[in-house]
């Protein structure tokens, strides 16, 4: 039958980007491209307050603004049993917009809906409120001491919101005592904000039957559809959620906003759609920030660097709400993972978080939950027990490494850690890097008091959540799914629960589903996003997209070759045992010249099937039976001016593992962008506050973000460990740069410094940090 | 107030607040949208056009009213009879682009360069789009597209 041999595979292959004709012609749709009939604008009035009680409300004079429609309160909303808004892992809930209080700056006060943009910002400026300042709690060792109770809506009244745990404390602290060698450091994660290029914002509106129709930046659809019937009384099939395009998330787009609670009310309430966008400022000010751990982190280890014990105590500072996203049962994420790529015998690890008068959130900031304070902890770690040691960090991590036949290897915290060949990827950069060269240049520097660094950083990620057993949001349990249906020409329609934010699903699904039917990945059309038509999935972040809707998506297409397979065995006229799929098409066992191609059998499906179902579709929902842990090594080579402490990121390699490869364009792609905001968290990007509680980088002059001028050169390499678990063996990558960057820069311009005696500088790592450090340790040397 | 700007070849008489900002205008009065607003600053660059042919402009950092009389060009207007701009094409060939929110301005930018400086070094080309932020490529194949197209327009200097 088929004489087609042009079949080729589409997995590992380079393919251009499917969504990029219309990104690079302007034509893509971004939430703020949609306009509709009669559509009003939101505006928030914001607290300049971090803490304050609200003493009045007066909208008299914004409703006077032309072009006002409607203002609403905390007040109003309460009494519409809409003032609170649960956060996802259900610990705590959010105010939507103030009620007797504010809790941080820049919370949500007020909401005025105007016939235009300008009319909306005017009417939000015109609305008065009377605050009386409170004492202002802006750092989680001061709210610790209780003083000042800045929750008292909640039932416990102290500011400490949990305390999480895991592993022997006992055990660790008398393998700590009993160490030969023993270090200690206090390293603080900083606060900083993902910061997508476009920012957050929704439209929302009510057709004529009274259904909810709502654009936004979610990177999390479906769940946004349970969250907002949860918190309105809607019901979840009056709702429809469409995500369009999304201008980069990073995490930032996962929790729900007060602001999109409001659009929706708005809506409601004065029957006209609603737009609202935030600005830069806003989203920086109040959307989910990032990191934020203070660890104590201290190591055992034996003379010859056998590490023997691991404990990591922190402090965690979560602003005015409990809005971390993390699953239920972990409020501290999969933080487990700090003991990263190395055998300790025992470990603890605890985390204690508090309330402060900032901007809520917690997010998981490229990265799975807590994942990369958790690299960051071991990885900087490690390098400080080398330096005690007198020993070479490759040599010490070598030393400790799990090692290739332990997998799946049951770490001392609690995963069950799938694959991975941690010395052949390090071997791999060591190799490519040039690092015995790398050494030579550096002792020939030392002797004339040049200061060049190299830091490495061997990390392991846990991606994919998961287990439902262990993994849930708002109690919905973390799977995800997939649906296909091949049209009768042999193209067709893949849906997921998942939903590309610039990861290139669009193509990369299409790969998936090409490769395992045999059919052209271009006429594979990929929808996300659309609640009235996707699979329920949790979306993508956390790197869950490839090891679950992914997984799903193969499995699903499994399903559809198994049904395609009936229908081939009805055209090659024999048994469906007697046929077996071989070089993307069916052929009779040992008769490849009789053969059909899948393109071909989707024709029949619908023409002439048979005794068998007509059609050709499958859906599959899939629940992991464990988290993937891609991994790698990294390598920074910097050189600091000794005058000035600016550094400069002279080479960067990236040796990642992360299973099976889909596009290998598309994941080095990842690598360089994960890279970058890795640099610019070890260098630039930090959310501070003053100690009144004053956000001082709430606009890109302020926060900084790398420009083309800063961004090093990336270098990329890849090992290849698949999943065994994993349909096709993938297991995600968009988030590992991210995690194990920062550690390696770090790690680099300590080592640097080391002649001088420097042990630990903290991130960001800012030319005015590392001047101080050496002007520091110049001053001590000249003492001693 | 009223002006009168032509965008991408077509003249648009409109009447608009004095404080509109020229984003604002070819997104929503001329339905633009491909031109973008990522910072309240003028430091992300997802706004960039050129105006007058050759002199790349932030967008949400001029009214409208100062565009008045002026020719505009933006990202919809690259491509010329249903061929991409060798710049759309380096930058999809380079994979230039992730999200896509920065594009606009990557590309608005990249062209008012090449107009004035045909054969950048990747130092000039870095120095150039330090105005337009991306937080998704870490810039390395950005710098390589704008060469790609650099080398296409030089091969046949007769494509805008």
């Amino acid at each position: 039958m088929s004489t087609d041999t042009t079949i080729k595979g589409s997995l590992g292959v380079p393919m251009k980007r499917k969504e990029d004709p219309r990104f690079i012609q302007g034509k893509g749709n971004y939430v703020d491209d949609l306009s509709f009939p009669g559509m009003l604008y939101m505006a928030l009035v914001r607290s300049p307050y971090p803490h304050a009680e609200i003493a009045g409300i007066d909208i008299s004079e914004a409703m006077k603004v032309p072009g006002v429609v409607a203002v609403i309160t905390g007040k109003d909303l309460e009494a519409a049993g809409l003032g609170w808004l649960p956060t996802f892992h259900g610990l705590d809930k959010q105010m939507v917009l103030a009620i007797g209080k504010v809790l941080f700056q820049y919370q949500e006060v007020a909401a005025v809906f105007a016939e235009s943009r300008g009319a909306a910002a005017d009417g939000a400026e015109a609305v008065q409120v009377d605050y009386n300042p409170l004492p202002v709690v802006a750092d989680p060792f001061t709210s610790k001491k209780d003083e000042v109770l800045l929750r008292p809506d909640r039932e416990a009244k102290t500011n400490h919101i949990y305390h999480w745990e895991v592993g022997d404390r006992d055990r660790t602290d008398q393998a700590l005592q009993a160490s030969e060698k023993r270090i200690r450091q206090r390293m603080w994660f900083p606060r900083c904000h993902p910061a997508p290029l476009e920012p957050c914002g929704c439209v929302a509106q009510f057709d004529k039957m009274g259904r909810l129709h709502f654009h936004v930046t979610s990177q999390a659809p479906h769940v946004y559809r349970t969250a907002v019937s949860l918190v309105t009384g809607i019901p979840e099939d009056k709702i429809h959620v469409i995500s369009p395009d999304i201008g980069g998330g990073f995490g930032n787009k996962v929790p729900v906003y007060p602001g999109y609670v409001c659009a929706i009310v708005g809506a409601l309430k004065i029957g006209r759609p609603v737009k609202w966008i935030e600005s830069r400022t806003e989203n920086l000010t109040s959307t989910g920030f990032a990191r934020d751990y203070h660890m104590d982190v201290e190591i055992g280890a034996k003379a010859d660097g056998t590490v023997t014990a691991l404990k990591v105590s922190t402090t965690a500072d979560h602003g005015a709400f409990d809005a971390a996203a993390d699953p239920s049962k972990y409020p501290a994420g999969m933080f487990g993972i700090v003991t990263g790529s190395y055998t300790f015998p025992t470990a603890h690890a605890e985390v204690d978080a508090f309330f402060t008068n900032k901007a809520p959130g917690g997010i998981a900031y490229r990265c799975s939950f807590r994942v990369t304070e958790a690299s960051f902890a071991i990885e900087r770690g490690m390098d400080i027990l080398a330096d005690e040691l007198g020993m070479d960090p490759v040599e010490l991590r070598r030393k400790n490494f799990v090692k290739k036949e332990q997998f799946p290897f049951p770490s001392v915290l609690g995963f069950t850690y799938d694959s991975g060949d941690y010395h052949k990827t390090l071997e791999v950069a060591l190799e490519k890097i040039g690092y015995q060269a790398l050494l030579k240049e550096q002792a020939e520097k030392r002797a004339k008091g040049e200061l060049m660094g190299i830091g490495i950083s061997t990390f392991t990620e846990v991606v994919g959540a998961g287990p439902s057993k262990h993994f849930d949001i708002l109690g919905i349990k973390m799977f995800d799914s997939a649906e296909i249906r091949i049209h009768p020409t042999g193209s067709g329609i893949v849906r997921t629960g998942a939903k590309s934010q610039g990861q290139g699903h669009e193509t990369t699904w299409a790969q998936i589903v090409a490769e395992e039917l045999g059919l052209d990945p271009q006429n594979i059309l990929v929808e996300e996003g659309d609640t009235d038509t996707a699979p329920y999935g949790l979306g993508t972040y956390a790197s869950r997209s490839t090891p679950t809707a992914g997984a799903a998506l193969a499995m699903a297409a499994r399903r559809v070759r198994e049904r395609a397979r009936k229908i081939a065995a009805h055209l090659l006229e024999v048994g469906e045992g007697d046929v077996e799929w071989k070089d993307y098409k069916f052929q009779v066992k040992g008769v490849p010249a009789k053969s059909v191609t899948m393109k071909e059998v989707a024709f029949a499906a619908y023409t002439n099937m048979g005794q068998n179902e007509p059609g050709l579709e499958a859906t599959q929902y899939y629940d992991p039976p464990n988290m993937t842990f891609p991994h790698g090594a990294y390598i920074a080579v910097v050189d600091v001016d000794r005058d000035t402490g600016e550094v400069k990121v002279r080479r960067f390699l990236a040796v990642d593992d992360c299973g099976t490869i889909i596009n290998p364009m598309i994941v080095e792609g990842q690598v360089h962008g994960g890279l970058t905001e890795g640099f610019a968290i070890a260098f630039m990007q930090e959310i501070q506050y003053d100690k009144d509680g004053n956000n001082l980088n709430t606009n890109f002059t302020d926060y900084l973000v790398p420009t083309s001028l800063e961004t090093p050169h990336w270098e990329t390499a890849h090992t290849v460990t698949p999943s065994p678990h994993h349909p096709i063996g993938a297991k995600g990558v968009g988030e590992s740069p991210n995690v194990g960057s920062p550690a390696a820069f770090v790690n680099a311009v300590v080592d640097a410094l080391s002649p001088l005696g420097v042990r630990h500088i903290e991130m960001p790592v800012t030319r005015d940090k590392v001047w101080r450090a050496i002007r520091d340790a110049e001053a001590k040397k000249g003492q001693s | 107030m009223k002006v009168s700007i032509k965008v991408n070849g077509v003249q648009y008489e409109k009447d608009v607040e004095p404080r509109t900002l020229l984003a604002y205008f070819l997104r929503e009065d001329c339905g633009l949208t491909g031109t973008h607003v990522g910072c309240d600053t003028s430091s992300c660059g997802c706004c960039v056009v050129v105006m007058d042919g050759d002199r790349a402009v932030k967008a949400c950092t001029m009214f409208a009213a100062q565009a008045d009389g002026h020719e505009i060009l933006t990202v919809e207007g690259l491509a010329q009879g249903g061929a991409l701009h060798p710049l759309q094409q380096a930058f999809w060939d380079q994979h230039g682009l992730q999200c896509g929110y920065c594009t606009p301005g990557m590309l608005m930018t990249s062209y008012a360069l090449l107009k004035h400086k045909p054969n950048p070094s990747d130092g000039e080309i870095r120095e150039e789009l330090a105005g337009n932020l991306c937080r998704c490529t870490g810039y390395n194949n950005i710098v390589k597209a704008v060469r790609q197209a650099a080398e296409t327009l030089q091969a046949a200097p007769a494509t805008k």
